[in-house]
């Protein structure tokens, strides 16, 4: 299986991925016009609207806070008709409905369900760039380079966002300026009872060392963003190497010391009980063995002959089973996210399948058969 | 033969996976018709922890969910999410959610949308369940959460203050949850819950997480970790587990309904392919048409789609694993035939 997919393609071989090619367009083409069609994706509108209303204190009457109040379409329509919009907020909110409630609709003769263009447009770029990416295993393509461009993009957008929205927001600037946070980025925080908290001060010390961070993007200032890669390096490895003796040498140790002959589970059963004794027994042994064996291949102040070196090739073999499962479990992984990419495409895109009793099963049925 | 195969385009063999993927899950999306399933003793470990949160106080368990994973591994963790937040909500669990990936906040909204309301609506907000959303942070959060949780939480998704939650009452740290319950997908995720929340304070931790992950984390169970989901395998076990108990716990609640008594109820439930039959006994003879009804078609009916994902995922799994192997083969095959032959190997 020597030749890369970069080579030069026979004609035969061209051929034949036209055909493959060919054979799902005219798949997904015939598949749009049968049925229900494909690819569509319903929504209801849900009115939301509130009344602003003001309450008074118990104890103190000058005393008011304010709160929104959701009321009904009819109560507020009512609201309105007396009092007018003043006070009042309203959005529409779009919740996604399954097909099949906007097929019982139409079958009824109408109601509120409606095709949701931006989504039913979301699911179709979904699609578009699955497929832009799986085409990267016919060869490199304007396709898939145009799909990896926009992943790291939107990656990167939005890692800025949460960066400032979830760190920079609530670690520092809520901190460090709370009524300026408040007024301006998030009016739903509630300010400190006694006033600013002067131990908040404390919070200018990574801003500062968050601006020396940002020196090394001048060429003369790089030196000023190694103290705070210190610090970073310096607390890090503080706190993992206190997580990981507790947890990685000191427990791990305590659960290798461990009985070598376990007593099997007491069934009715003799031979039962003696042959769950027996594995139970030979699980411990092998444990114990492989950490001793594993133990010795990576101890090199002594050459691996004789005994060692016996022992040190036992500890290859563990290594190599561990390598095995690893392995396993990593195409396992792999096929799970392929499948889940798959089922995507199937089932919400091409409406082949409906596992989720979504659409109708019948019409999914017929247009697979087609 | 040998030579053909020596100059196979490797495109044939994305094309033979996609194949082995694709036709499977068509069968299965077609006929609903899933592979059985054998739970082995870690997923069991997994169920019968969550299950058990919180007895020892005698009270509502609070499970905190980390659901730690984006949507590229979606496939592979949100079955075990499902089933997770499914299992809960039936137990009735108070569950806190909180993600220390920043798309974590989606999956959490993906688990609450697909489970609780669509199947738990009764469930409120801020009472059964709350969402404390992202925490930037890695693991530097579950340290600080150990000591004080409000200093990193001091409100949930929507912005509301933690004091105005009712669940939130009582909770000021990681030692006031009876169990963590972590879905990860790398780094921050299961090794960061060991190493400084079930190490250090010494909580109940179960964890599902990818394939990848798996064998790095099989030595901390059961001590560290007390059940352990790995990859889809483990996914399509547990659900198994939690759809079988979620089946006899509705079968449970609808016999003692309809005035069984309690300890003839248990037992019959356990059975649910017994229960057409049952009602038509004497000792359903008391019992509503409707009452019938909902009680075949609790016993018998299917299982809604989204707790079987993990299930139908398996399908395509024989498959590929089968192509695998035998890809392995002939790549020995080759190997060897080239070493007689005397070429490079």
């Amino acid at each position: 299986m020597s030749s890369s997919a970069s080579e030069p393609m026979t004609s035969a071989q061209r051929a034949i991925w036209a055909i493959v090619c060919l054979a799902i367009v005219l798949i997904v083409v015939a598949r749009s016009f049968v049925g229900h069609g494909m690819g569509r994706v319903y929504v209801e509108p849900k009115p939301m609207d509130f009344v602003a209303e003001v309450t008074t204190s118990p104890e103190n009457a000058s005393e008011t806070s304010s709160s929104w109040k959701q009321l009904s379409t009819v109560e507020f329509d009512a609201y309105v008709s007396a009092n007018g919009y003043e006070d009042t907020i309203s959005w529409v909110e779009y919740d996604e409905v399954p097909p099949r409630a906007y097929f019982a609709q139409e079958a009824a003769g109408g109601g509120s369900i409606i095709l949701s263009w931006p989504r039913t447009i979301g699911l179709w770029l979904a699609a578009f760039f699955t497929l832009a990416i799986f085409s990267f295993l016919y060869r490199d393509n304007p396709f898939y380079k145009f799909a990896e461009s926009v992943v790291v993009g939107v990656s990167a957008g939005y890692w800025m966002v949460v960066g400032f929205w979830d760190t920079i927001v609530p670690n520092l600037l809520q901190r460090l300026a709370p009524a300026f946070s408040k007024d301006y980025l998030t009016p739903g925080m509630e300010l400190p009872p006694g006033g600013f908290d002067t131990t908040n001060l404390v919070f200018l010390i990574p801003l500062v060392l968050g601006f020396m961070l940002i020196g090394r993007l001048l060429p003369k200032c790089g030196w000023l963003s190694l103290w705070p890669l210190a610090f970073i390096v310096g607390t890090m490895a503080g706190l993992r190497m206190v997580g990981y003796i507790e947890s990685d040498i000191l427990s791990q140790t305590k659960e290798t010391v461990i009985p070598l002959y376990v007593q099997g589970e007491n069934t009715s059963s003799t031979f039962m009980m003696i042959w769950s004794t027996i594995w139970a027994s030979l699980a411990q042994v092998l444990l114990v063995i492989g950490v001793l064996a594993c133990l010795v291949y990576f101890f090199f102040s002594v050459e691996h002959k004789g005994a060692v070196g016996k022992t040190a090739r036992v500890g290859i073999w563990y290594l190599m089973i561990t390598f095995g499962a690893a392995f396993g479990f990593t195409v396992m992984g792999r096929i799970a996210l392929l499948a889940a990419r798959v089922e995507f495409l199937f089932d919400d895109w091409m409406w082949l399948i409906d596992p989720m009793q979504q659409r109708e099963f019948v019409t999914a049925s017929v247009g697979l058969l087609f | 033969m040998i030579k053909l195969l020596e100059n196979l385009d490797r495109r044939w063999i994305f094309l033979a996976m996609a194949l082995c993927v694709s036709v499977p899950i068509l069968v299965i999306g077609l006929t609903g018709v899933t592979f059985p399933e054998t739970p082995t003793p870690l997923a069991e470990a997994f169920f019968a922890e969550v299950d058990r949160a919180g007895e020892a106080k005698g009270r509502r368990a609070n499970v905190l969910i980390a659901l730690d994973y984006d949507p590229a591994s979606a496939g592979e963790l949100s079955p075990m999410s499902a089933s997770l937040v499914n299992q809960c909500s039936q137990r009735g669990h108070r569950m806190y959610f909180i993600s220390l990936w920043p798309v974590g906040p989606q999956m959490i909204d993906d688990s609450i949308e697909k489970v609780i309301k669509r199947y738990y609506p009764h469930l409120v907000y801020g009472e059964d369940y709350v969402n404390l959303g992202f925490k930037a942070g890695n693991e530097q959060v579950i340290k600080v959460m150990g000591i004080d949780l409000t200093t990193e939480f001091r409100t949930d998704v929507e912005g509301t203050t933690l004091s105005k939650i009712p669940m939130m009452e009582g909770i000021t740290s990681l030692e006031d949850f009876d169990l963590i319950a972590e879905i990860s997908a790398g780094y921050p995720g299961s090794k960061e819950w060991v190493l400084y929340a079930a190490t250090q304070y010494d909580i109940p931790l179960v964890s599902g997480m990818t394939g990848v992950q798996a064998p790095q984390n099989y030595p901390y169970y059961p001590t560290q970790l007390k059940g352990l989901l790995g990859a889809i395998k483990g996914a399509a076990e547990y659900e198994f587990i939690v759809n079988e108990y979620i089946r006899r716990s509705r079968l449970e609640e609808l016999l003692v309904a309809s005035g069984l008594d309690p300890a003839v109820a248990g037992p019959l439930a356990d059975e649910p392919a017994q229960i057409p039959a049952w009602t038509t006994s004497a000792a359903a003879a008391s019992m509503t048409p409707e009452a019938k009804a909902d009680l075949i078609d609790a016993a018998t009916g299917a299982t809604p789609g989204e707790f079987l994902e993990g299930q139908r995922r398996m399908g395509p799994q024989l498959f590929a694993h089968l192509l695998m192997v035998l890809l392995i083969i002939l790549g020995n095959v080759i190997f060897f035939a080239q070493r007689r032959r005397g070429g490079s190997a």
